[in-house]
Order: structure tokens, then C-alpha cells, then sequence
């Protein structure tokens, strides 16, 4: 009885182990794309901990969200909400174009993409500055700060992920057959999207 | 399963799923807290079921090439608490006198799945081994020369780990009767005839009346 693989298979010419099993059938680097999206899930879920304590479980929980005599942006908010969600389309299609073979559809995805991030950034740093209130205002705005900012770090990531997808765009990278560069960030930006949705239906719309 | 986030284009219809689910929340919670609370519950629910139900993609059929000298066959059996069963050992036997058989049986190391996840594995892979073992010995006091080997607890990889490493011409699946088998039921056998281009045969064996997995 043997409990290893077998070496030799007569006119069977291999060197070296087997070829890997890949039996999970999930390529590695989409494995390490998911693992971290996992942890990213872990991380928001610990803060919408917080924020649900805050709001629903806290005794001291204020009746109004947020008290009184503060506002959230919602209007603002929203229209941001919609630049972003548009971002996740032009996301779409320039991965779309890629691999049909259409290069400069590719790059003005890219590049249309990269653009509503970055006005979604803007606008949530000029929202920080008018909002009318500050981390030491009490909890509500610090989960507030907290949860924003942390999404907004995640768009500052995915950001630096589609301009180096841009830069090695115009380079001449990427090709209908190779575009694995493309698709990775594109799944960071849809969850970063997703994440986004929620943060906005919870912390000012609910 | 299929993650959610498994390529571009999923992640992309899971961000349309969730703008949908999202203002159906948000609209029911402006009516009633509770009632979006409610809405909330049955769409994670139902997201869960959903989740837990479907099947993933089919995997490409893989092409087994023969090894060995071109009069040798080389016969997989794979078998879980059957492997020492009258009916297998009788399909061993037909398959050995029809010429010159290499035989290789392997015995996955039934396990539960929360066993499995805390790797737990140890005591699944001994009585996976004790089996294996008494088959062996069985096999080899009727003349019948064959290895051995405890593979994953999950047949089917167990079946494709045994078609790398060991390149069979024919495989041979031993199950409970059907209303029996957990292997039946979740559809080994199909799913192997469909994965490997080879003749995979089944099996089935009844233990009696202490028969119940």
C-alpha cells in the first residue's frame, strides 16, 4: 500500500510533482482578490457595529438621526451616490471593451471612471467642510466620520488601483486575451460601489 | 456556489442586485421602521437561499491519457463504507480476469463538514485508512494485487486527485442503493462521467438492514 503519488508511469515522461490540482478550480489571484474583500467586509462590519450600537441599541440612543440640530447632506449625498454608481458602469464598459478588442473605448472608460471617483472623493471632502459639525460633536458624527471616511479611503485605493490601470492602458498593455489588470480592480470598484450603496441607504437615508 | 465577487462582470450585476434590494429597504423603512426591518430580513434570507442553491459552473471534462504498457489497464475504484462490500469485490474480480489490471482504491476520509472545517480530519482518515487496509488484504488473498490510498472526503476530488496522479482507463464508483447513498443523491457519479473521459462504472452495494448512509 502506498499513500503517495506515483512516480513513474512507464512511457509517461514527467519531471518534477504532478501538476497542481486545482480542484477549488478558483485562480489564485481571484482567491486573494476574494480573501480581501472578506477582510474589507470584516473591517466595514465591525464599524457598522458601531453605528447600529449608537443609533438602536444605546440607551441614550437620540430619537432623531442625527439629533437635533444637525443635517446630513442627503441631497448632496445622493447626487455623489449617482456619480458613483455611474463610475461602476463606465467600469463596466471600458472591461467590456477591452476584451472585445476596442482600445480606445477601453481607455475612455478608464478614463470617465477615474474622473467620477475622483469627483465623488472631492465632493465628500467639501461635504466634510460644510456639514456643520465635527468628530467631538458626539457619537453620531463620529460613526459618521468614521464610516464616510473609511469608504472614502477605499475610493482613494481604488483610485491609485485605475490610474495605474490607466497609465499601463496608454502604455499598450492590456489585450483581449490578457486583461486580468483590468478585471481585478474592476471587482475592488464594484465592491467599493456595493460598500457605498449601504453606507448611504443606512447612515442617511434610513 | 458562485461568490458574488468571482469576476468584473458578477461583481457588477451584484451592484445592480444591491441598488435594487437597497431602495426596496429604504422605501419600506420610510412607511415602517419595522417593515423595513422586515424587508431587510426576507431579502438576506432570500439573497442566502439563493446563494446556498445554485450550482456553479460545470467544469471543463477532462481528457485521461493512457499510461503504462498499451495491454494494461489501470482500473480507479473509489468507495467510501461499501469498499468491502460482495458486490464491489465481485466487479474487482471480473475486471482482474479480463486481462492485465493495475488497480489503485481509494477511500475518502468521510467526513462531517464541520469536522472538515476545523480539520478535525484525523479520525476520518483512520477509519478511512482501516478499511482501506482490510479491502487490500481481502483483494490480495484472492490474488488480486492493488494499491491503496485515503483520499478528500470529497468524492469528487478524490476521483480527480486518483485520475492525476494515477491516469485510469476505467473508474469505478461503489455506492449505497439509491434513497441510500448521500453520493447518489448529490450526483457523483453523473458528475463524474461528465468531468472525465472515461468509461466510469457504478457500482452499488447493500450492506443490509445496518445500511443507513
Amino acid at each position: 500500500m502506498t499513500s503517495h503519488a506515483e512516480a513513474a508511469h512507464g512511457s509517461h515522461e514527467h519531471h518534477g510533482p504532478p501538476a497542481a490540482h486545482k480542484s477549488s478550480r478558483v485562480d489564485a489571484r481571484v482567491l486573494g482578490m476574494l480573501l480581501f474583500i472578506g477582510s474589507e467586509i470584516m473591517l466595514f462590519g465591525s464599524f457598522f457595529a458601531v453605528y447600529f450600537f449608537v443609533r438602536v441599541a444605546n440607551p441614550n440612543a437620540p430619537s432623531e438621526w442625527p439629533p437635533a440640530p444637525y443635517e446630513f447632506p442627503v441631497f448632496v449625498a445622493g447626487i455623489n451616490t449617482a456619480i458613483l454608481v455611474t463610475s461602476s458602469f463606465t467600469m463596466h464598459w471600458a472591461l467590456q471593451s477591452i476584451k472585445r478588442g476596442q482600445r480606445p473605448a477601453f481607455l475612455a472608460g478608464m478614463v470617465l471612471t477615474f474622473v467620477m471617483g475622483l469627483a465623488f472623493l472631492l465632493t465628500q471632502v467639501i461635504e466634510y467642510l460644510h456639514v456643520g459639525f465635527n468628530t467631538g460633536d458626539g457619537a453620531f458624527a463620529s460613526v459618521f466620520f468614521g464610516l464616510t471616511g473609511l469608504h472614502g479611503a477605499h475610493v482613494a485605493v481604488g483610485l491609485t488601483l485605475l490610474g495605474m490601470v490607466i497609465i499601463r492602458g496608454f502604455r499598450g498593455h492590456f489585450s483581449p486575451e490578457h486583461h486580468h489588470g483590468v478585471e481585478l480592480p474592476g471587482i475592488y470598484w464594484h465592491f467599493v460601489d456595493i460598500m457605498w450603496i449601504v453606507v448611504y441607504s443606512t447612515v442617511y437615508l434610513l | 456556489m458562485e461568490s458574488p465577487f468571482r469576476s468584473e462582470a458578477a461583481a457588477f450585476r451584484f451592484l445592480l442586485i444591491t441598488i435594487g434590494a437597497f431602495a426596496l429597504i429604504v422605501a419600506a423603512s420610510w412607511i415602517d421602521p419595522w417593515l423595513g426591518f422586515a424587508v431587510w430580513v426576507l431579502l438576506t434570507a432570500g439573497a442566502v437561499a439563493v446563494y446556498l442553491h445554485q450550482r456553479g459552473p460545470r467544469p471543463p471534462r477532462q481528457h485521461v491519457e493512457h499510461v503504462g504498457l498499451p495491454d494494461e489497464r489501470r482500473v480507479l475504484v473509489v468507495a467510501n463504507e461499501t469498499v468491502g462490500g460482495e458486490e464491489l469485490m465481485s466487479a474487482i474480480g471480473e475486471l482482474a480476469l479480463a486481462g492485465r489490471t493495475q488497480f489503485l482504491v481509494v477511500c475518502p476520509a468521510l467526513n462531517s463538514r464541520l469536522k472538515t472545517w476545523t480539520s478535525d480530519e484525523d479520525p476520518a482518515r483512520a477509519a478511512a485508512q482501516k478499511r482501506l487496509g482490510a479491502t487490500i488484504a481481502r483483494l490480495a488473498s484472492v490474488g488480486i494485487e492493488a494499491r491503496g490510498e485515503v483520499g478528500d472526503a470529497d468524492p469528487l476530488v478524490a476521483i480527480e486527485d486518483g485520475v492525476r496522479t494515477f491516469h485510469p482507463d476505467e473508474v469505478v464508483i461503489s455506492t449505497h442503493p439509491e434513497g441510500r447513498s448521500n453520493w447518489l443523491e448529490r450526483g457523483v457519479v453523473s458528475a463524474a462521467r461528465e468531468r472525465f473521459d472515461v468509461p466510469v462504472t457504478h457500482v452499488v452495494v447493500d450492506l443490509g438492514p445496518q445500511d443507513t448512509t
